[in-house]
């Protein structure tokens, strides 16, 4: 099949980026984005042009660290579905795709698909943990988990970091990535403890770096591959609810 | 000469590890921030080791090559990780999970560490769990185990198919906690390429920041190198397209013997290739074969859909030929039967390379839901690899490259031949011998971060309390970021019209022909051979745009596939070496009447460690016999 492209291109995070197309021919319906991305970057290094710089690892869906505006969708259109994990038999020969990195103030282009995340470490450094050492846990079984807390606290957990529920949202809000893992944590008993403290250092993180709030537009959820619920930002906006009324008791 | 001492404690296998870690030194907490410590990798091993010597108080600086420690290809691990809690009562024991990984490794690897690292693998599921990591439970709130990689008990922790990515996110949480602390300093897109040995102690790094392509100097009192496995020497492979031996491999070029570097794990069931730009052979998990039948047409070149093949003319082969075990052979049996097939010309799919994997019986068996149920999101995942649904017709499948037994040499302390530089987790050699079972890898990398390596470098670190800061303005620190950036350039100069992906294209397929499944010595002659020729075409032909001295992914890229041409002789000098079969290591010369691995224990029961020599010199071969003083050695047998 043939397809075009209209790539982002950026030197890097100061200069001004643009749109630049290519036409790619005969590309096959079995190649994924990204196969599709270096073999044009074969062809580009092979004329002595600069490849197109991408973020990617894995590439079967878990990293996180693929990721871009495909047809301004995060990700592309195919439902529950990484950049990596997308092919090119979800788009039509002859279509002309757009291709551009996340935009969110939060996380600053470094080179042309490739973006700084680093603020969501910083979120999770700020709370994202039990603050427990190697060598004190207690036997695994000696706290029992309820099946549903456990099962519900993976489906939370299953966040892969990639940053596309910012990208994707119209306030740049983090609260997606945010809920999952305060909820995560609230739901086993293990990160109880911790729980309030946990979500208002996340909180006030996550603002600080220059999150927006949220709206709920739940467009988060939509273009998240992973389907994280954004009934976890329900789950979060509780425990941020009941840590500042026990806060306010306290005082 | 090379010092060359594995160090093992004497006494009863059971008593070993506690009786020696008492009598190791110990740093008292007073000393421990004056202590710097280089840990280089974020995976299991890197970020368990750096967490808890950051919660023990040392000064930690951490590194890797992905924007963020959370992505290590840990990450991507799926079926579990093993632990001995016999929580089933189904008689599991530490002496068990011992005496089946030390079989599974078919009788090459050592018997204290493997003994240790069952020994440790209860205390790592406890502390994932306290972490918060979701491993599986059942309705009573216990954890919840099932049965893995052919062995008899139900002994693998789980997190749905993504264990790996729970486990490391559990590990990343607590090296974040510490990076909070002010502890470990985190260093993301940074990659090691050069290890800096002061007086013969490892004493730091040199690193190229993959954003604006400076170099750095790091020092340290010690370097830990986490750096994972080499699997991608293959090109095509189950592991993240980043891995890859330079930090290793640097450091072997700075003295530290590389042990066993021909053993490489092949997965059975991967998606075969499916288009000539592919860049990746995504895993399917072992779990399938519990319950899909694998099997080719009976007669060649049958074309024909698999659904309208009837049932007398498919060849259900590994049911015939190992009716004991059937589908559930062991990794590299499966592997070569279903080589063994295609090679014959009964192999599926355009390239012929491919095998099928079954689940029609198990579905009119057990129902589509409950089949669903157990391998929903795997069959999820081929559909959306192949475009194909495996509930109405079988998957194909085909043999990949997947983790690498061979690594750093290490000693009973995870320390290699440099003096103050450890290895762990994949990147070190010692604990699976000739084939890794499943779900055990998990379980040494954990373990040897928080519960080993932290007693065993501070037996090091206690003698280095009187040594100051190391300054990195030294002549040690000049000549080595000299050499790495003449090494830079040279690449960068050569100017030729090939890209270093095509060089690792073609590097992968000679070393998968001729040093892949099935070796003999006519081919591993002519595989060293295309690989001299190829190599010296990439010193004439490797296009990389740009300088060295920006981001830079095409000079990341030959930078390492520099590395997996170095690494790829070693590794067929090393099968060259090696007469006999054992475990994923199979010389067509040493095998039984049926066919299956010949091992030749008087001869080749020992670690073969390498030395390197300089660039045009062979390596030399040391080796660490391998007493076992409390197992039998046996042929295996899966008849
Ligand atoms: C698809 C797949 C599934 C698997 N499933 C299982 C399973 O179910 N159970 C099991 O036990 N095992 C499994 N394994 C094996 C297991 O995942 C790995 O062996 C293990 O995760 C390796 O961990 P590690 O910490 O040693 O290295 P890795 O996780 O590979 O981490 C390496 C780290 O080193 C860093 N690094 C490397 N080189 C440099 C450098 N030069 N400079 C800076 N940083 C560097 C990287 O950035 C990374 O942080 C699987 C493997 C694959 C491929
Ligand atoms: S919540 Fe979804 S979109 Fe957001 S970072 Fe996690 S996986 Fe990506
Ligand atoms: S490359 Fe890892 S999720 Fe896409």
């Amino acid at each position: 099949m043939n397809i075009t492209l209209k790539i982002w291109r950026q030197k890097n995070a100061n200069a001004k980026g643009r749109f630049v197309k290519y036409n790619l021919e005969n590309v096959s319906p079995e190649m994924s984005f990204l196969e599709m991305l270096d073999f044009l970057n074969e062809q580009l290094i092979k004329k002595g042009d600069d490849p197109i710089a991408f973020d990617h690892d894995c590439r079967e869906g878990i990293c996180g660290a693929c990721g871009m505006y495909i047809n301004g969708r995060p990700h592309g259109p195919e439902k529950k579905t990484t950049t990596c994990e997308l092919h090119l038999r979800s788009f039509e020969d002859g279509s002309t795709i757009v291709v551009e990195p996340w935009r969110s103030k939060a996380f600053p282009v470094i080179k042309d698909l490739m973006v700084d995340r680093t603020a969501l470490d910083e979120i999770i450094r700020s709370g994202g943990y039990i603050s427990v050492n190697a060598g004190s846990a207690p036997e695994a079984n000696s706290i029992p988990v309820d099946k549903h807390s456990s099962d519900k606290a993976f489906d939370a957990a299953e966040c892969i970091g990639c940053g596309a529920c910012a990208a994707a949202c119209k306030n740049s809000s983090a609260m997606l990535f945010v809920a999952a893992k305060v909820s995560q944590l609230a739901l086993l008993p293990h990160g109880k403890p911790e729980a309030a403290r946990r979500v208002q250092k996340m909180v006030k993180k996550m603002d600080d770096l220059g999150f927006g709030g949220c709206s709920n537009t739940y467009s988060c959820q939509i273009d998240c591959p992973k389907g994280i619920d954004v009934e976890f930002i329900a789950l979060m906006n509780r425990e941020f609810f009941k840590a500042k009324v026990c806060k306010s008791k306290a005082k | 000469m090379i010092k060359f001492d594995s160090k093992i404690p004497s006494g009863p296998l059971t008593e070993k590890w506690e009786t020696y870690k008492t009598g190791l030194k110990l740093v008292s907490p007073a000393n421990r921030k004056k202590l710097d410590v280089i840990v280089v990798g974020t995976g299991l091993a890197g970020a368990s080791a750096a967490s808890s010597l950051g919660e023990l108080g040392y000064n930690v600086k951490v590194f890797c090559f992905q924007d963020t420690p959370r992505r290590a290809h840990s990450v991507a691990a799926q079926g579990g990780t093993n632990a001995a809690k016999n929580y089933k009562n189904d008689g599991d024991s530490v002496y068990r999970l011992f005496l089946d990984t030390i079989k599974g490794g078919d009788y090459r690897s050592r018997e204290a560490n493997v003994y240790r690292a069952a020994e440790v693998s209860n205390k790592v599921i406890d502390h994932y769990t306290a972490l918060g990591v979701p491993f599986a439970h059942d309705y009573g709130g216990m954890l919840d185990t099932r049965s893995f990689g052919g062995v008899q008990v139900s002994r693998t922790f789980y997190a749905k198919g993504q264990t790996g990515q729970q486990c490391l996110l559990g590990s990343y949480s607590s090296l974040s906690r510490q990076v909070e602390k002010g502890t470990v300093t985190m260093y993301s897109r940074r990659e090691m390429i050069d290890l800096v040995v002061i007086d013969g102690q490892a004493r730091g790094i040199i690193a190229r920041n993959l954003i604006t392509g400076e170099l750095e100097r790091h020092s340290a009192h010690t370097v830990v190198l986490a750096t994972g496995g080499y699997g991608t020497v293959f090109y095509l492979s189950t592991l993240a397209l980043g891995s890859n031996p330079m930090a290793a491999w640097s450091a072997h070029k700075k003295g530290a013997l590389f042990a066993n570097p021909s053993f490489i794990q092949i997965h059975p069931t991967s998606v075969p290739v499916l288009n000539e730009y592919q860049s990746k052979l995504t895993l399917m998990s072992e779990s399938l074969r519990n319950d899909g039948r694998v099997w080719v047409p009976k007669a060649k070149d049958d074309n024909r859909h698999p659904n309208e093949i009837p049932e007398e003319e498919r060849d259900y082969y590994l049911e015939r030929q190992y009716p004991a075990y059937g589908n559930l052979v062991p990794r590299d049996v499966g592997s070569r039967a279903a080589k063994e097939r295609c090679d014959a010309g009964y192999g599926v799919g355009d390239t012929g390379l491919a095998v099928y994997l079954d689940f029609k019986d198990a579905i009119n068996k057990q129902g589509k839901a409950a089949i669903k149920d157990k391998y929903g999101n795997l069959f999820e995942m081929y559909e959306k690899i192949t475009g194909i649904i495996p509930y109405d017709e079988p998957m194909k499948i085909y043999p990949a490259g997947h983790y690498t037994m061979g690594g750093l040499w290490v000693d009973y302390n995870l320390m290699t031949t440099i003096p103050g530089l450890y290895a762990i987790g994949e990147s070190n050699f010692s604990d699976h011998g000739a084939n890794r079972l499943g779900a055990n890898s998990l379980m040494q990398c954990s373990g040897d971060g928080y519960f080993i390596l932290p007693y065993t470098i501070a037996d090091y670190l206690a003698d280095e309390i009187a040594t100051p800061r190391i300054p990195t303005d030294t002549a040690e620190f000049d000549k080595a970021e000299k050499d790495v950036k003449e090494r830079i350039d040279r690449l960068v100069n050569i100017k030729g019209s090939e890209t270093a992906t095509s060089f690792h294209r073609r590097l992968g397929k000679i070393l998968w022909d001729y040093c892949g499944m099935i070796r003999n010595e006519e081919g591993l002659l002519k595989g060293s051979q295309l690989l001299k020729e190829l190599e010296e075409e990439f010193y004439k032909e490797l296009a990389i745009p740009g300088t060295g001295y920006e981001l830079n992914q095409e000079l990341e890229k030959a930078l390492r596939v520099e590395t997996f041409f170095e690494i790829g002789h070693l590794m067929i000098q090393d099968a060259l070496n090696r007469k006999e079969s054992c475990g994923a290591h199979f010389r067509e010369e040493s095998q039984t009447e049926t066919g299956e691995t010949l091992r030749i224990d008087e001869e080749y029961a020992y670690v073969a460690a390498w030395e390197y020599k300089g660039p045009d010199k062979k390596h030399i071969m040391h080796k660490e016999d391998l007493n076992f003083e409390f197992v039998e050695l046996k042929q295996r047998s899966y008849k």
